[in-house]
C-alpha cells in the first residue's frame, strides 16, 4: 500500500503479518507514553493496510460469519520436523518389480464352488476354510503314522511365523533408512534365560528389601554399619522383640519392674492360687524333666507308642 | 531381538499419526519453563505468554536446575521434554544477577536444538493493569495480527532472527479459511533501537468506514514489554537449508466414489441410508398446533383489536 509519507509495507496476508521497514524511531524518546502512543499508531497502520487486502477477498457467507480464502503464506519459516522420508521397497516388492506381477483387487464376496453360494473371502463362514475339510484324501508318498490335519495347522503355523519374520525384517529395513511408519515402533526384547519361555520376574520393593536385608545380615557386623541409599529404609529387628522396662523409675511414675513381679507374686498366694496354678500338671512337668535328663536320650530316637492303637482283647480281659 | 510394538488402541494411534513428520505440518506448540530461579516480573511474563497462547503451549511449574541452552551439554533436558510434549518452540525463563529477567526463546527442528535468542524483559506491564472494555476482549485461540516496525529488523542480524521467531511464536495454525469476524487480536513488535524492541499485544476495534473495509483501532489489552538482546545463537548452513526445504508436490487427495471409464465416462456412486419407515417421525397432530387453528386465532384477534380501536375512536 503506498502512501506519500511512508514507502511500500511489506504484507504477507497468509501470515497476517505486515513489515515496515523504513520507520525510524527517534534516538531521544520524548516520553515512554509518547513512545507506546507511536508504535501503536504505526501498528494501526500495518493491521488497517492488512485489512485493506483481506476484506477485499471474496467472502462466502457462513453460520458464524463471512469466510475468506487466504492465500499460501510467504514468509519462510522453517520446519518443525524433517519432510516425510520415501520408505525403502519391501523384499516382495522388489521382488514383484523384477517379475512384472501386477496388484490385483480381490472381491469381498467370492463363488464358492463346493456349495453353490456366494461366500466371503474373508472371516465368519469363508471360502475355502481349512477347518471345514471332512476328508483329506491320502498319497503315495504320505507316511502311515502322519496325522494330515494336525499337518495342515503345523505348515500355516510355520507359513505364519516366515510372514513375521520377513514384516520384522523389512521393518528394520524401513527403520535404517529412517521411514519407519508412524504407528510401528521397534523395540529391543530381553531373551529369556531358562530353556523355557518364562518371562523373567520381576522383583517388587518389598521382595527387594528382604534380598537386601539378607544380603546385609551375612556381613561382618551384621549389616548394621553399611553405608544406606538415600530412601533406603533401616532394616527390621530380626528375632526376638523384648521390651525392657526401665531401671530406675521415674520421678513420680509408679515402678513398673517392681509392680510386676508384685502382680505375679499376688496370683500365686491369693485365695484362688489353685485355680490359677495345675498343680498336678507343674508335678508331671517336673518329673518328665528328671527322667529326660536321667537317662540322657532324647524323644527322637525313642520309638513313639501310638496310645490310639487299641490291643485287640485288653478290654475283654478287664471284664 | 527385536519386537515390533504396534499401539493397542486407536486413540493411540491417532496420537502417532499426529506426531509423525508430514508434508503439510500441524501449528507448532511451545513448551514454557523455567530455570532455578524466576523473578516476579518473569513469573509473571511466563504466565501470560501461556495465556496468550492457550490451546498451543504446555507450561511446566517445577523448576529444572539442569537446562542451560547456550552450554553444549545444557540442552539434553530441553530436547527430552520437546519429544515428550511434541513441542518446537520453547520458552525458558531465569534470574540471575548476572542475566536479570532473562528469557530465552528458542526452536527446534526434529527435536534437537535449531536456534536460540536471548532477551532481557524490561518495562514490563503486566495484562491486568491494562483496563478496557472486556467485550472488546480477544477469543482465546484466534489468529493474531503481527506487525513489525523499524529499520533494524532489517538491518540488524539478531533483530532479524527475532522478528522471525516471534513470527513463528506468535502464527498459530496456518489456515486455509479465515473467518472476518474472528479476527481481534493483534501484536505490535517495534525496534526502538537496535537493541531493543518494544513488544505489546492489542485488541482490534472495528469502526464503520464508507467501504467495505472496515476502519481499525488498536486498544492496548495484553502485556507489553521490552526486549533487549543479549545473545543468539544463529543455526548452521546445513540444518538450516534442511529445515527451509519444503516439497513442491501436493498430497494426492484419493477421491472416493468416483470412476473414469472410457466407455461411460466419469460416473459417481451414491449411497443412501435405509429408510426406516418404522422410526420416522410423525406429524404432531396435537390440538393447538394445527394451522387452521392458528390461522384462526390470528384472525380472532386481529377483528378484536380492530373493533376495539373502533370503539376507542368512537368513545372519543
Amino acid at each position: 500500500m503506498d502512501t506519500e509519507m511512508d514507502q511500500i509495507y511489506q504484507i504477507d496476508v497468509g501470515n497476517l503479518l505486515a513489515f515496515n521497514p523504513n520507520h525510524r524511531f527517534s534516538s531521544a524518546p520524548s516520553s515512554r507514553e509518547e513512545l507506546v502512543k507511536e508504535c501503536v499508531t504505526e501498528g494501526t497502520k500495518l493491521v488497517q493496510a492488512i485489512a485493506d487486502t483481506l476484506f477485499n477477498f471474496p467472502s462466502t457467507e457462513s453460520v458464524d460469519g463471512p469466510l475468506v480464502q487466504l492465500p499460501p503464506p510467504t514468509t519462510k519459516l522453517p520446519r518443525e520436523k524433517h519432510l516425510p522420508r520415501p520408505k525403502p521397497p519391501t523384499k516382495w516388492e522388489e521382488f514383484a518389480l523384477k517379475k512384472g506381477i501386477q496388484k490385483r483387487k480381490k472381491d469381498k464376496i467370492v463363488y464358492d464352488e463346493t456349495t453353490d453360494k456366494f461366500k466371503r473371502r474373508h472371516g465368519y463362514d469363508r471360502v475355502n476354510d481349512d477347518n471345514d475339510i471332512p476328508i483329506i484324501e491320502a498319497k503315495a508318498s504320505d507316511e502311515p503314522g502322519e496325522d494330515p490335519f494336525a499337518k495342515r495347522l503345523d505348515d500355516k503355523k510355520k507359513r505364519v511365523d516366515k510372514q513375521q519374520k520377513n514384516r520384522l525384517q523389512n521393518l528394520k529395513s524401513a527403520a535404517k533408512a529412517g521411514a519407519l511408519p508412524s504407528h510401528v515402533q521397534l523395540a529391543a526384547s530381553a531373551l529369556p534365560i531358562t530353556g523355557t519361555k518364562a518371562q523373567p520376574k520381576k522383583l517388587g520393593k518389598e521382595e527387594l528389601g528382604d534380598v537386601a536385608g539378607l544380603a546385609a545380615t551375612s556381613t561382618a557386623s551384621g549389616g548394621k554399619f553399611d553405608k544406606k541409599l538415600p530412601g533406603e529404609k533401616p532394616p527390621k529387628k530380626q528375632g526376638k522383640h523384648h521390651k525392657y522396662l526401665p531401671v530406675v523409675p521415674r520421678y513420680g511414675w509408679v515402678d513398673e519392674e517392681k509392680e510386676q513381679t508384685n502382680k505375679v507374686l499376688g496370683k500365686l498366694l491369693s485365695k484362688h492360687s489353685h485355680e490359677i496354678l495345675n498343680v498336678g500338671k507343674a508335678i508331671n512337668m517336673y518329673n518328665d524333666k528328671k527322667e529326660k535328663k536321667k537317662s540322657g536320650r532324647s524323644d527322637k530316637l525313642k520309638p513313639k507308642k501310638d496310645i490310639t492303637k487299641k490291643k485287640p482283647y485288653a478290654n475283654k480281659a478287664n471284664k | 531381538m527385536m519386537e515390533i510394538r504396534t499401539p493397542k488402541t486407536h486413540k493411540a494411534k491417532r496420537v502417532l499419526e499426529k506426531r509423525a513428520p508430514k508434508l503439510v505440518e500441524n501449528g507448532k506448540k511451545t513448551l514454557i519453563l523455567h530455570g532455578t530461579k524466576t523473578s516476579a516480573t518473569l513469573s509473571s511474563v511466563l504466565m501470560e505468554l501461556y495465556r496468550l497462547k492457550k490451546g498451543g503451549a504446555i507450561k511446566y511449574s517445577r523448576r529444572n536446575e539442569n537446562i542451560r541452552p547456550f552450554e553444549s551439554g545444557g540442552e539434553t533436558s530441553l530436547e527430552f521434554f520437546s519429544q515428550k510434549t511434541d513441542c518446537s518452540i520453547f520458552a525458558y525463563g531465569s534470574h540471575t544477577k548476572k542475566r536479570p529477567d532473562n528469557l530465552v526463546l528458542g526452536r527446534m527442528y526434529d527435536h534437537h536444538v535449531y536456534d536460540l535468542i536471548e532477551v532481557g524483559i524490561d518495562n514490563f506491564k503486566s495484562l491486568l493493569s491494562f483496563s478496557y472494555d472486556k467485550k472488546i476482549a480477544p477469543h482465546e485461540g484466534s489468529k493474531p495480527f503481527i506487525c513489525f516496525t523499524g529499520e533494524g529488523f532489517e538491518n540488524v542480524p539478531e533483530l532479524k532472527q527475532l522478528k522471525e521467531v516471534l513470527t513463528d511464536l506468535f502464527r498459530g495454525e496456518v489456515v486455509d479459511n479465515l473467518n472476518l469476524t474472528g479476527l481481534d487480536r493483534a501484536y505490535i513488535c517495534s525496534a526502538i533501537s537496535p537493541t531493543k524492541v518494544f513488544l505489546t499485544h492489542c485488541a482490534i476495534k472495528l469502526k464503520k468506514s464508507g467501504t467495505i473495509v472496515p476502519r481499525i483501532e488498536l486498544v492496548e489489552v495484553g502485556p507489553s514489554m521490552d526486549l533487549v538482546i543479549r545473545r543468539n545463537r544463529l543455526p548452521n548452513e546445513g540444518l538450516r537449508k534442511e529445515a527451509m526445504k519444503s516439497s513442491k508436490d501436493k498430497p494426492k487427495k484419493k477421491v472416493k466414489n468416483v470412476d473414469q471409464d472410457d466407455v461411460l465416462g466419469k460416473r459417481g456412486r451414491i449411497f443412501i441410508p435405509e429408510q426406516e419407515v418404522g422410526k420416522t417421525p410423525l406429524p404432531d397432530k396435537s390440538k393447538g398446533v394445527k394451522r387452521e387453528r392458528r390461522e384462526g386465532k390470528l384472525k380472532k384477534k386481529n377483528k378484536e383489536e380492530g373493533s376495539a380501536s373502533k370503539k376507542h375512536k368512537e368513545s372519543e
